[in-house]
């Protein structure tokens, strides 16, 4: 008797991750699932390491391992002191991280407006919502979008990387679909009490748009730093190149970085220099990433279904 | 009207006849006709008399649309009068003629178009890049999705999925970078074959196998990121009917085929429907960064065309009319997309924006 309670039925064996009908999966089904995971992590994950362990590496064991290195076995900063040592990049990055601080801020700050503006059914809302959806459809094209930034005087300024991209419409349909759902009582109680739109925007509204306006954000920032056509296009004065521009044709295209440009001598292996650059232009995003990675699924679902 | 008080104002412009105190509902649409609006809208479409005259609602709403205004101006300047900058793509236009000087041509410079050869092989790039994109990119997001959705410790799967989505936050850049170091000439795997005593093999300068390299970078890219809209889908999936069928006697794969594929179908028609009326648009700063590397013989697109023919070969004209014939046709497609979509009861516009 004892025997036959034992006794387990085939393929059914309890787990407590897995519900009572699903059957015990397979040694092939498991280990292709595992191929795959195990795969596509490698895949993404070892040019990242690849190029951080490089970038530390000593001259040595680069020449010796054929130009890349998995682990540095002498760590060092060679690489990056060579890198900062001369004005190129820390002007790279100082043009990068204005456009990208201060390009935010005018982006969100005009999207926050429009889209709480139009949330509402206001005079005017609804013409302006079907002319920013209909940027989405057409879009100019670049040599139109290249005279109005030369007629506007932008050419070789940092504006030219920041001001066309002030209104993103993806964005905005999020911030707006996430305004809308704020319930109107709430605004109209305010409005009663005789709150301006203003003081209801800034004191009600945002305090609890916090995670949305936070991924916007992040979204224009990661689209202003990963910028690189704009640069090319708008800027000739090679001082004002951003970190994209700069790692293209430093590694991509494979110029020299010439003494004259680092201002010193270079020292370091320029393979090590080289993946030093491609650290410098990765390493923000991986910063960002996990705050931005909390939220964005459902900012990007939201964004996706009431568009 | 004297200048009042804005709530004086208000109360003045509320529906006569109703005085003493209101209910709380007529007090808020009295306030400001936000809510009842929209329904006298639906209901009276012939006759779009507004209850609430324009003095009225500008009173009411001029501090929104005050909130407009630095939008609007964007919009205006980097979206609008660019459009109306397209009139170039019908006249000879030189950088030392202003626009309202450069002399028309008509439809010339679309014409010519047909017999600049640049062109038609942009166009085939694309059209060719586009179906391999199609073929062996599309597939991919849905299968992933379909490994992550079955991941049962949750701790994997979201390590997992956190991973899969960031090369869609790196730069193409930092994309083809990345290709370059591994693949390249002097990459990983070529100096590895060299230091084992075999020849390399030009995985990045090939023009003939460029469009599966170009879509193997795309998949690496955005194939993590274009999976989020089939999780979605997959996670409302009625978790009964799994248990049904499995009673039922139906194993792992005929769950799949019969439950989930079922569930996904409508999401995977129309995410198609969009991708096909967005079948123009292949990428832009991917191709440009390698165009040199592959040559234009192969990695020049509509969109690389138009600057090099206008930025860079001084066309001006002929560029920015293959920019608008792409858009024209790319907005009608999209257009078309939608309305087929819409046909098949999916509330499309915008969802493509996801991928």
């Amino acid at each position: 008797m004892t025997s036959l309670l034992n006794r387990k039925a085939p393929g059914l064996s309890y787990s407590p991750t897995r519900p009572a009908w699903k059957e015990k999966p397979s040694l092939l089904y498991s280990s292709l699932k595992a191929l795959i995971v195990v795969g596509v992590t490698a895949c993404i994950g070892l040019p990242v390491l690849v190029v951080f362990a490089t970038s530390f590496a000593d001259n040595q064991q680069i020449i010796h391992a054929g130009g890349y290195v998995l682990w540095p076995t002498h760590p060092n900063l060679d690489a990056y002191r060579t890198l900062f040592s001369g004005n190129l990049m820390i002007r790279a990055l100082g043009v990068s991280a204005f456009i990208t601080v201060i390009g935010t801020a005018i982006a969100l700050f005009v999207t926050i407006l429009l889209a709480y503006a139009t949330s509402r059914p206001v005079l005017f809302g609804r013409p302006v919502v079907l002319a920013v959806l209909f940027t989405m459809l057409f879009s100019a094209g670049i040599i139109p979008m290249y005279l109005m930034i030369k007629q506007l005087g932008l050419i070789d300024s940092l504006w030219s990387l920041i001001l066309p991209g002030a209104l993103g419409g993806f964005n905005f349909v999020v911030m707006r679909s996430f305004f809308m759902g704020i319930p109107g009582e709430l605004i109209e109680s305010a409005r009663i009490d005789g709150a301006s739109d203003w003081k209801i925007l800034w004191t009600m509204v945002l305090p609890l748009s916090k995670a949305v306006t936070a991924v916007v954000g992040l979204f224009y920032a990661v689209g202003i730093w990963n910028a690189f056509f704009n640069a090319l296009l708008y800027l000739n004065d090679t001082a004002k190149w951003p970190v994209q521009v700069v790692l293209r044709s430093y590694v991509l295209q494979g110029k020299s970085m010439a003494a004259d440009q680092l201002g010193v001598a270079v020292q370091a292996q320029p393979q090590s220099l080289q993946m030093a650059v491609v650290v410098v232009a990765l390493l923000p995003i991986l910063l960002v990433y996990p705050f931005l990675q909390r939220h964005f699924t459902k900012g990007v679902i939201t964004g996706a279904v009431k568009g | 009207m004297s200048p009042t008080t804005r709530q004086e104002t208000l109360e003045t412009a509320a529906p006569a006849g109703v005085s003493g105190a209101p209910s709380p509902g007529t007090g808020t649409s009295r306030r400001h006709g936000w809510r009842a609006r929209p329904a006298g809208r639906s209901a009276g479409r012939k006759a779009p008399v507004h209850a609430v005259p324009f003095k009225v609602r500008w009173r009411r709403d001029w501090q929104m649309v005050l909130m407009m205004v630095p939008g609007v101006l964007v919009m205006l300047l980097f979206a609008y009068i660019p459009i109306l900058g397209n009139v170039i793509a019908f006249q000879d236009y030189q950088p030392y003629l202003s626009i309202f000087e450069a002399p028309f041509v008509g439809l010339e410079k679309f014409v010519g178009l047909f017999d600049d050869p640049d062109f038609l092989d942009a166009f085939r790039n694309t059209m060719v890049l586009a179906v391999t994109q199609l073929v062996l990119f599309f597939p991919v997001p849905i299968i992933l999705a379909l490994v992550v959705d079955s991941l049962s410790p949750r701790r994997i799967r979201n390590v997992f999925q956190s991973i899969v989505y960031l090369p869609h936050f790196l730069s193409w850049v930092l994309v083809i970078t990345f290709f370059q170091e591994f693949l390249g000439g002097a990459g990983f795997i070529n100096n590895t074959l060299k230091l084992l005593g075999m020849g390399s093999i030009p995985f990045m300068t090939d023009p003939s196998t460029f469009p599966l390299m170009a879509t193997i970078q795309l998949v690496w890219k955005d194939a993590g990121w274009a999976m989020i809209i089939f999780l979605a889908a997959l996670s409302t999936v009625d978790v009964s009917l799994y248990e049904a069928a499995a009673a039922d006697g139906a194993g792992r794969w005929r769950r799949l085929w019969h439950v989930t594929l079922p569930a996904l179908r409508p999401i995977i028609i129309l995410l198609l429907i969009l991708r096909i009326g967005d079948i123009l648009s292949v990428g832009f700063e991917q191709f440009i960064l390698q165009r040199d590397n592959v040559g234009p013989g192969a990695a020049e697109v509509l969109d690389t065309y138009v600057y090099y023919s206008g930025v860079i070969g001084g066309d001006w004209s002929a560029g920015a009319a293959a920019g608008l014939a792409k858009g024209i046709i790319s907005a009608l497609l999209i257009w078309g997309a939608n309305s087929l979509a819409h046909k098949f009861g999916e509330a499309g516009l915008f969802q493509k924006k996801v991928g």
